[in-house]
């Protein structure tokens, strides 16, 4: 089952390498990882996307806790919880397929944030589904390039740490 | 008054209380050997840096206070890196200053330059890179107190050259603190009350104690609580004098090359009580049939190791001392008497045992006389191998710190700078490397380190001109096909010793073996016994890796 870790980490040098080389070491799975500063600037958080049975989850949960960096480790997958990721798609559009694709992104509440020749490049926010659906919906067109971000979560209501 | 960076090492390690470095001087340590010449501080000069990891190491095991360890940027760092993996697989406490090159030169591939913070990632409880002068101070403090508390483990400081010669205002905290480590709260009420409940009703408890029961200072508690309970004791490698060996509760030890008794006593419980143990897969054989009617008590400090190999019924994360005082403040005792009976019966049936006739040393026969001639109080250290397993399985520990051995990692050529650190740690006891004729040649140049420190050391080399272990995993598994495992011709010990100006005697007649090892043993120098033995005697009982603990070889 795949799993949301919420982790909090010293913004620090070499503290991603820690918490990669941890993953690779241990042989977990590592499906998708955001990283950035929080509103405390001395404090990072990730967003970590592994896939593995409960045991295999607490293992993780229990080594991310023994670095001396990681603040706090949180499984949020059963909590109720807000996750997006924002994926950038550079699509082949043609000026007579443009209005098509304009309703498709309109559809999905995405923006069109370059045109080119030849190719339009689309910003969509967004759950893991409707991410998957836009860029279905697209690939018909031609998708040239796509980057994601990787997920980022948060725990609906007070703040999770207060729970 | 402002001082450099160096002197703020060297400052800082005395207020530590640090009696002994154990280093290697190179291009980036040259400040702070310079500060170091005028500090009351020891300092003991290996001949490789990876014996003064091992040496720090063994001063660590025999002493229990942190290892300290210096050693120059590039290869002087990477040669620590076996040390160092050595240390953190034991959960052994160590400080590790190394050299770097100066900050600007840093990722510039600059001469003996060496990424050693990436290099040891893994095999680190914690690691720094020095990048501020003004956090110098700060980050020592922090090293001395994450490598000696909860679990512990080496942890390492890189240093920039340039940070030795900046100047900054020396002030040592008291204590530092991080946002992410804290020490495994006691365990509750209500579970200490469960397990004692469980203890209550087995009927089959086995005591399964660890090296953490050595590190927490727990062999008094243990030995306590085994009484009271009467519940018997089997040890890891790690645990050796967690319990005295000839206590009639003592199994001695469990796994791959563990008595008879203990494997069946393991199999057959039904209540595994492990103390500051892992659960390690030369202890267990295979996990799916370990100990299959047991429930399981788990006493550890790292909650991470509960649960990592084996599902316990009951956790109790903590320090082993404080978790058995508390369980011994409200035990109920089982009835183990025909349990006992039953034990006893198998230690009477399956003694180990070996048979020292014909005109071949049986390393067995060695390792006893030994133990016979050098008493409770001796500190042995062991090499990895056949010479370790003997070691393990015939040379009986009373107290705790006295057995010195590679436990997690396995690393040949450990005992000898082991040795070293143990006997600069503990300079009156009587200091033993055991070892084989293969492991000692991996750190044969810290004889030059014995007689430069002039220490006692009696080294006693179990010489079968084989990679004994492997040669016998090729005689049991590969068809005697002995692979690049003979390793003739052994050098000349004898020679060997002369050169280095150290008594040597070799033996090869068992009826030798007792005078000459008397005579070793009271020599007041260092002496290396070359001990010509049985070239294929083999360690036994053994549970081949992955195996059924029942299901052993040679019993």
């Amino acid at each position: 089952m795949r799993h949301i870790l919420a982790v909090l980490v010293e913004n620090q040098p070499g503290v991603l390498t820690r918490v990669a080389g941890l993953f690779s070491r241990r042989g977990y799975n590592i499906e998708s990882l955001a990283v950035g500063q929080t509103h405390d600037p001395e404090i990072s958080r990730m967003t970590i996307v592994v896939d593995g049975d409960d045991r295999v989850i607490e293992q993780v949960v229990k080594q991310l806790e023994k670095l001396v960096d990681v603040i706090d480790v949180r499984d949020i997958s059963e909590a109720e919880h807000v996750d997006r990721e924002l994926v950038l798609i550079k699509v082949k559009a043609e000026p007579k397929v443009r209005g098509e694709i304009m309703q498709i992104v309109d559809i999905f509440r995405a923006r069109i944030v370059d045109i080119g020749h030849n190719s339009l490049i689309i910003e969509c926010t967004g759950d893991e589904g409707k991410i998957r659906a836009i860029e279905k919906s697209l690939k018909p067109f031609g998708i040239l390039e796509l980057v994601r971000t990787g997920k980022i979560a948060m725990v609906r209501g007070p703040k999770y740490e207060e729970e | 008054m402002k001082m450099t960076g160096a002197e703020v090492v060297i400052k800082a390690l005395e207020q530590e209380g640090v009696e002994v470095i154990f280093g290697y001087p190179g291009g980036a340590v040259i400040p702070i050997y310079d500060k170091l010449y005028d500090s009351s501080i020891k300092h003991v000069l290996v001949r490789h840096e990876q014996a003064a990891a091992h040496a720090a190491d063994g001063y660590a095991r025999a002493t229990g206070k942190t290892g300290v360890v210096i050693a120059t940027s590039g290869p002087g760092a990477t040669n620590l890196v076996t040390g160092i993996a050595n240390a953190c697989m034991d959960s052994i406490p160590m400080v590790i200053f190394t050299g770097q090159v100066a900050l600007p030169a840093i990722g510039r591939d600059s001469f003996q330059e060496a990424d050693i913070t990436g290099i040891t990632l893994p095999i680190v409880k914690h690691s720094f890179l020095v990048r501020d002068v003004n956090k110098l101070a700060s980050t020592i403090k922090a090293a001395f107190q994450l490598a000696g508390t909860g679990r512990r483990g080496p942890v390492l400081i890189d240093l920039p050259k340039d940070i030795q010669t900046a100047e900054v205002e020396f002030d040592y905290p008291e204590q530092v603190s991080f946002r992410g480590y804290r020490l495994p709260a006691e365990p509750s009420e209500a579970q200490i009350y469960q397990a004692v409940k469980t203890i209550g009703l087995s009927r089959r408890p086995v005591i399964y104690a660890g090296g953490g029961v050595i590190a927490s200072g727990a062999a008094e508690e243990l030995k306590e609580f085994a009484e009271k309970t009467q519940i018997p004791v089997t040890t890891t490698l790690m645990g050796k004098g967690a319990i005295p060996e000839d206590h009639p509760l003592s199994l001695g030890m469990v796994g791959m090359h563990g008595t008879y008794y203990a494997n069946y006593a393991v199999s057959h419980s039904d209540l595994l009580i492990a103390v500051g143990a892992r659960f390690d897969d030369r202890v267990t054989g295979r996990l799916d049939t370990f100990a299959t009617q047991a429930k399981v008590i788990h006493i550890d400090i790292d909650a991470a190791e509960l649960g990592k190999n084996v599902r316990p019924h009951h956790i109790l994360n903590g320090d082993a001392k404080q978790v058995l005082q508390e369980l011994l403040s409200r035990v109920e005792i089982p009835q183990t008497k025909e349990w006992l009976d039953q034990i006893a019966v198998w230690k009477k049936e399956h003694p180990l045992t070996y048979c020292q006739d014909g005109d071949k040393i049986k390393p067995q026969y060695v390792i006893e006389k030994l133990r016979e001639l050098a008493g409770e109080k001796a500190i042995v250290t062991t090499e990895v191998g056949q010479n370790q397993m003997w070691a393990a399985q015939y040379y009986k520990v009373s107290k705790p710190r006295t057995f010195i051995s590679s436990g997690g990692l396995g690393t040949m050529g450990f005992g000898l700078p082991a040795a070293v650190g143990a006997q600069i740690g503990r300079p009156d006891a009587l200091v033993i490397s055991i070892s084989g004729d293969g492991s000692f040649q991996m750190n044969l140049q810290e004889l030059a380190t014995i007689v430069q420190q002039q220490l006692p050391i009696k080294i006693i080399i179990l010489n079968n001109g084989y990679l004994g272990m492997v040669r016998q995993w090729q005689e049991l598994f590969h068809n005697k096909r002995y692979s690049q495992t003979k390793l003739i011709p052994v050098p000349d010990f004898v020679k060997l010793a002369d050169a280095y100006g150290i008594a040597g005697y070799r033996v090869k007649r068992p009826e030798e073996v007792g005078p000459v090892l008397e005579q070793a043993l009271n020599h007041p120098g260092a002496v290396i016994v070359d001990m010509v033995i049985d070239p294929e005697e083999n360690v036994y009982p053994m549970v081949p890796a992955g195996g059924t603990l029942t299901k052993m070889i040679g019993v």
